[in-house]
This record gives structure tokens, C-alpha cells and sequence, in this order.
């Protein structure tokens, strides 16, 4: 299978990325090269074998579900402290409704 | 003495008997990290203020307190993706900016209430994506032992900073070997306890299944002490495990007779380093001497690991790394639109390592492709886990190398993303199966680089794991030498 430039920018799109023409071009040979290379994975029958779940035992998780209780650690202020753009106690965000 | 080459059990000890005061080795410390951070570069931000008034506060409760751990006082360095309140954290990325954590990981949390006192922050790939610390967005970290090498990776800033005693011990984290990587290639101690045995809460995530923290340390002990206080349940983190925490360092007893070690021929393979393999080889031998009784099996689809990893690793990653969008934290571009923000917020903001991985994780979860790829890895994984599975029914701990090769040379692999993954062989498979391991000195070769051994234990038996590890060390002198800066 070829990875083709039109596909890095479908899964760019996705992965909301966007790339110069010289990295769709130079992503469309690596990425070809390293799923290439994950294509071994099809020597092996799994048709049998479960997908792969939590190392941890189930019984073990819900022994130690907490109460459901809010404790909103930590404030309002120190939440906000990092936002590229605050309003009282909001986050700023671009319009997206014009 | 310059104590900032003391271990932390050494330290410890004088501190208790106040020949020293952590004042005192607190600001050895930064001594040490002014002659040596020049050529190292293995931290990202340092913390002296609060780390001499966390020094401060530490005598002062060993003058009032009784029940002390022993990292009272003892300078800890911490690898920059761990939340730290009021410590810049940037995971090695310029989209978290001049990011200030609003609360401290538990991790972190659990050092403090220890009187541990926080150096600063050590420098990674960026989001922990690599084996050489060359994907950071600041600097490359260089090998103490050879300027001209890689530190290894992810937590190579950590690994750099135990081996040229810029700090006592470090924490590291370790997705698919970048605590034990960089361990072996800095001549250090390096643990990844078993998945759920220590919190990841607030540990900025890569691939949440595999992510795990641990210490990266001067020698065996020191991994037993530091873990003793890492481990154990956390609520905040609901894959924590309940299990109760064992007394790791009384499980130091030196005593390996009759303790069934098992060697993977799988992981003798061409393309390794002779004298790496040749060291490992007289590691088993120096156990079986010691009492062990050493074993061939067989773990027959370790081939399949690096391919299952990459996968899962990066499906996971593109998931976790939605976040940063660039609207309630870190860096923001400036564009026409929504959407148009989110775009450049991300090409601006990610290194290239992390857009390709972000790119793969986000094609194998895609539409047509999650059946072949993503569920494909996640039952071979199944497979993976089988494997071990099996060999743990007659064998105590599992020996292999930690790294095909030594240190490798900066810019050797940067070219070359497959075979930069291809450096993380024979540590991926331990974190696909949630398994315990760790990293020790085992020789070094031509060039005087260090080789790692890799000590593979079962889920939630890091005793043993450490009881076998230290053994070897006690017998062998390798974790004493230090590098010349």
C-alpha cells in the first residue's frame, strides 16, 4: 500500500494538524514506511484472541470506586490562570457563530 | 566529600545523624549543577528558592518530628512532565508555553509530605515521545559519560542528571522504556513498577494504558526506597491499584538461591551489540553464581512488540493530545476561524516527532483502518501478555538487555523515525503486558559507555524484582563508577 498526499491531509484534517507541502510529503514516506513495517502484525491468526483489556483485575475496580461527591480541587482562579484569554471567570474562545 | 555524589540512602544517613543538614546538601547540589549543567543540559527549569526552603523546612522537622521518611531533606530532580504547583511544567513542548500547574501530581505530592526537597525540572522528548531527549523543543540533553552521546530517552534529562550527580535521584516516567532506556545508558538505576502500582495523576498523559511513573536512582536501594514512597492507591487515579504496598527494602536480603531466572532467547538477536550481549551473558553467569537457577525460554512473539506498541502508543497519544486545542491553556495562534485556530495552535505548538505520531495513532483510529490496525495490536498484545503469562509459572524474574546497543551518537537516528523505535526492543513488551522491570549497570564497552540489564519481574512483585536486582549489584561493582565531566 502507497500512502498518498491526499490521504495525510484527510488524517491531518482529523487530527486538526496543519502541515506545510513539505511535511505532507515527508509524512506520506515515513508513515508509509512505519505501517509497513506494522503490517507484520497480519502474519499472526488472531481470529481466536480477545483484544487486550486492563492488566488490573475487574473485581479489583469496583472495590475502589470513590464516593460521588464533588471537591472541585483546585479554584476557579488557579484554573483560569493559564488561559491565553480570560473574562471574569470564563475562558475567552474565538466566535464560532457569525 | 562532595556530597552531592552520596546516594540518597547515604545522604540520608548523615542527615539522621546531622553530620550534614539539607541545607547543606541542597545547596552542594546546586554547586554541582552549575559546574556540570553546562555540558549535561539536563534540566529545563530549576527550582533553587523553593528548594532551599523546602531544605530549610526539612531540618526543621527533623528537629521536631519523630516518624521521618528517609528523604527528609534529600534533593530530588523532576522530569518536566509531572505537574509541579508553582514550578513551570512544559513537557518539553512549546504549546504548553510558560505553563504554571495549578496543583501538584500525586507523585509529587507524596514527596513533599516525605520532606523530599524538589530540584527542578529535567528535560524529555517532547511528551515523552523518544528514546535520545532530542525531541525536546529547548535543547538536546548530552551523556555525561560522552558529551557526543545520547542521554536516551524519553526521561534522558533525569538519567543525566542521577549519573553526573546534579541531583540524589530523579523521577522518571516510562510509556515503553524511557525510564529503564535512559538508565542503561547513563549507568544508573532506572524502575518501572508494574501498570496501577504507582498514581499517574497528574502526569501530563502520553498512552494512558502504559504510562507509569518511577525512580531512576544511583543504585538498587535507592529504587527501593524512593518506590516505598511512590506506591499505592490513589483515588484521584482509578487504575491505582488497592493491593498493599510490601516492605521493598527489607526484601533486600541478598538472597537469590533457588530463585528461577529466566533468559529469552528472543532477545539474542543479530543486529545487537557484541559487547552488550556479552556483558548480559556474564550477568546471568553472575547470578547463577550467586545462587539462581538460570533457565532458557522462550517468549515467541517479542517481534511483534515494537509493531503492537507503535499502534497502541500513538492511537492513544493522538487521543490524549487532543487537548491541547489552545483554549484554556498554553499557546494560542491567531487565525480567521475556529477551526483555522485549532490547525495552526497545533502545526505552531507540536514538534515534528510528536505531529507524526499524533498523524499515525490518528490513521489507525480512523474510519476503514481501526479494524486492520488498532484492534489487530490490541490482540496481539493479548498475545504478548500470554507470552509472560507462560513463563512466569516456573520462573521468579526474567533477565535480558536493556538496549541493543550503547549510547548512541546525537543526530545518528533523528533521520530515521523506525529505527529511532527500534532502540525501545526489548523494554516496549513489558509495558504492553503492565509488567514490573527495571534497568541496572551491567559493564560498559570499548568506548567506556555503560550497558544496561534488564530485570523483568511479575505484576506487582517489584520485591523480587529489586531482591534479584540488588543481589547482582551487591556481587558486582559497575553502579559505583561515575562518569568524568
Amino acid at each position: 500500500m502507497k500512502l498518498t498526499r491526499e490521504s495525510v491531509q484527510r488524517v491531518a484534517t482529523l487530527a486538526r494538524l496543519r502541515l506545510t507541502a513539505d511535511e505532507e510529503t515527508a509524512l506520506a514516506g515515513e508513515l508509509d514506511r512505519i505501517l509497513g513495517y506494522m503490517d507484520k502484525l497480519n502474519d499472526l491468526d488472531t481470529s481466536n484472541v480477545p483484544v487486550f483489556v486492563d492488566s488490573n483485575d475487574v473485581s479489583e475496580i469496583l472495590e475502589k470506586l470513590r464516593d460521588d461527591k464533588v471537591v472541585n480541587r483546585p479554584n476557579t482562579d488557579a484554573l483560569l490562570a493559564n488561559a491565553p484569554e480570560r473574562d471574569k471567570t470564563f475562558f475567552r474562545v474565538p466566535k464560532i457563530i457569525e | 566529600m562532595i556530597l552531592s555524589a552520596l546516594t540518597l540512602q547515604q545522604a540520608s544517613e548523615k542527615l539522621r545523624r546531622r553530620e550534614i543538614s539539607s541545607v547543606e546538601l541542597t545547596e552542594a547540589v546546586f554547586q554541582r549543577i552549575s559546574a556540570a549543567d553546562d555540558k549535561t543540559h539536563a534540566y529545563l527549569t530549576l527550582a533553587r528558592e523553593s528548594a532551599l526552603e523546602q531544605a530549610k523546612q526539612a531540618d526543621a522537622r527533623r528537629n521536631s518530628e519523630t516518624q521521618l521518611s528517609p528523604l527528609l531533606g534529600i534533593p530530588i530532580a523532576i522530569k518536566d512532565n509531572f505537574l509541579t504547583r508553582g514550578v513551570r511544567t512544559t513537557c518539553a513542548s512549546k504549546i504548553l508555553g510558560d505553563f504554571m500547574p495549578p496543583y501538584d501530581a500525586t507523585a509529587i505530592v507524596k514527596l513533599h509530605a516525605a520532606g523530599a526537597v524538589i530540584v527542578g525540572k529535567t528535560n524529555l522528548d517532547e511528551f515523552a515521545m523518544g528514546s535520545s531527549a532530542e525531541n525536546s523543543a529547548f535543547h538536546p540533553t548530552r551523556n555525561p559519560w560522552n558529551l557526543g552521546r545520547i542521554p536516551g530517552g524519553s526521561s534522558g534529562g533525569s538519567a543525566a542528571a542521577v549519573a553526573a550527580d546534579e541531583c540524589l535521584a530523579a523521577l522518571g516516567t516510562d510509556t515503553g522504556g524511557s525510564i529503564r532506556q535512559p538508565a542503561a545508558c547513563c549507568g544508573i538505576v532506572g524502575l518501572k513498577p508494574t501498570y496501577g502500582r504507582v498514581s499517574r495523576y497528574g502526569i501530563i498523559a502520553f498512552a494512558s494504558s502504559m504510562d507509569q511513573v518511577g525512580p531512576m536512582t544511583k543504585d538498587v536501594s535507592d529504587a527501593a526506597c524512593l518506590l516505598q514512597v511512590l506506591a499505592g492507591h490513589d483515588p484521584a487515579d482509578s487504575t491505582s491499584s488497592i493491593r498493599s504496598v510490601p516492605d521493598y527494602s527489607a526484601a533486600l536480603n541478598g538472597d537469590v538461591k533457588g530463585l528461577c531466572i529466566g533468559v529469552p532467547k528472543e532477545y539474542f538477536v543479530s543486529g545487537m551489540q557484541p559487547e552488550v550481549e556479552n556483558a548480559v551473558r556474564a550477568a546471568v553467569q553472575q547470578l547463577e553464581k550467586t545462587g539462581a537457577r538460570i533457565e532458557e525460554i522462550s517468549l515467541p512473539h517479542t517481534e511483534y512488540a515494537v509493531a503492537v506498541y507503535y499502534v497502541v502508543a500513538t492511537a492513544e497519544a493522538s487521543s490524549n493530545l487532543a487537548r491541547y486545542d489552545g483554549m484554556r491553556f498554553g499557546h494560542r495562534a491567531e487565525a480567521k476561524d475556529l477551526t483555522e485556530t485549532y490547525m495552526l495552535t497545533r502545526a505552531e505548538g507540536f514538534g515534528a516527532e510528536v505531529k507524526r505520531r499524533i498523524m499515525l495513532g490518528t490513521y489507525v483510529l480512523s474510519h476503514g483502518y481501526y479494524d486492520a490496525y488498532y484492534l489487530k495490536a490490541q490482540r496481539v498484545r493479548t498475545l504478548i501478555r500470554r507470552d509472560f503469562d507462560n513463563a512466569f509459572t516456573h520462573c521468579d524474574v526474567i533477565v535480558t538487555p536493556t538496549a541493543p546497543t550503547t549510547a548512541f551518537k546525537l543526530a545518528e537516528k533523528t533521520q530515521d523515525p523506525l529505527q529511532m523505535y527500534l532502540s525501545d526492543i526489548y523494554t516496549i513488551s513489558t509495558n504492553l503486558a503492565g509488567l514490573p522491570a527495571l534497568s541496572l549497570p551491567c559493564g560498559f564497552d570499548r568506548d567506556n559507555l555503560p550497558i544496561g540489564l534488564q530485570m523483568i519481574g511479575k505484576h506487582f512483585d517489584e520485591a523480587t524484582l529489586l531482591r534479584a536486582a540488588h543481589a547482582y549489584e551487591q556481587a558486582t561493582d559497575w553502579h559505583k563508577k561515575k562518569p568524568t565531566l
